[in-house]
């Protein structure tokens, strides 16, 4: 089961966790393992950070990260696929993403979380801006490292 | 037609969205960039930078697609997201 959520809350790792590792138990879920990432505001020790503004497309957002999702279900033999992303002003420290994927081998769960991670870096329509103690404030500008690492996906596994 | 902003690009044309009919003579995302610089200088310079990505229904595509005045079109910046 693939499950998108765009929020402005926070999320519990813990939960999203157990619900990955228990999988549909009524058909003997097959889960031999979980793969995570989680994402999360960086404080700037030049720069300090008072907090991290995240703007979406509504609607896109949602499809682009569906669209993620199914690529990497149609890639790798996944059993469940859990994407999470908030949205609005988030202070350093907190958490801005959740991707965890169940399996019933490891490498399923450890490629397709990845490529999620690195699609949505590329793909899903978010942008941020960071607001600094100081008063400063700017757009986050991408990053050529990000480009690169999707594109490297186009080749195969 | 629907044409939204996004991002810097939101700020730096003061609007998040616009809503026209399709000029003549444009008929694809480029010729509507195209379009869009031309009206004013900070038009020009929001969107002239070469660094804009495009959406029509909610999907990324190229200049090249074509466009009707039933599509919603989403100009942005590279997404910063993750």
């Amino acid at each position: 089961m693939i499950s998108i959520s765009v929020q402005e809350q926070d999320f519990d790792v813990g939960e999203e966790y157990r619900q990955l590792q228990a999988g549909n138990t009524d058909i003997g879920s097959g889960v031999g393992g979980v793969a995570i990432f989680t994402g999360q505001v960086r404080d700037l020790a030049d720069n300090p950070l008072k907090f991290m503004r995240l703007e979406h497309y509504p609607g896109m957002t949602e499809k682009s990260l569906q669209q993620t999702a199914d690529q990497a279900a149609e890639r790798w033999p996944t059993i469940d696929i859990r994407i999470i992303h908030r949205i609005g002003d988030l202070a350093p420290g907190e958490q801005i993403v959740f991707v965890g994927v169940s399996s019933a081998h490891r490498d399923a769960a450890f490629s397709a979380c990845e490529f999620i991670m690195d699609i949505l870096k590329t793909s899903a329509p978010f942008w941020k801006k960071e607001q600094h103690v100081n008063g400063s404030s700017g757009w986050v500008d991408a990053k050529d490292v990000d480009q690169q690492r999707a594109e490297r996906w186009q080749g195969g596994d | 037609m629907k044409v939204l902003f996004f991002g810097s690009l939101r700020e730096q044309l003061g609007t998040g969205e616009l809503n026209t009919v399709l000029p003549d003579g444009v008929g694809t995302i480029g010729q509507l960039l195209a379009n869009l610089q031309a009206q004013g200088d900070e038009w020009k310079l929001a969107l002239g930078a070469g660094n804009v990505l495009f959406a029509v229904n909610q999907d990324l595509v190229d200049e090249n697609t074509v466009i009707s005045d039933s599509d919603e079109v989403a100009l942005f910046p590279p997404v910063t997201g993750g």
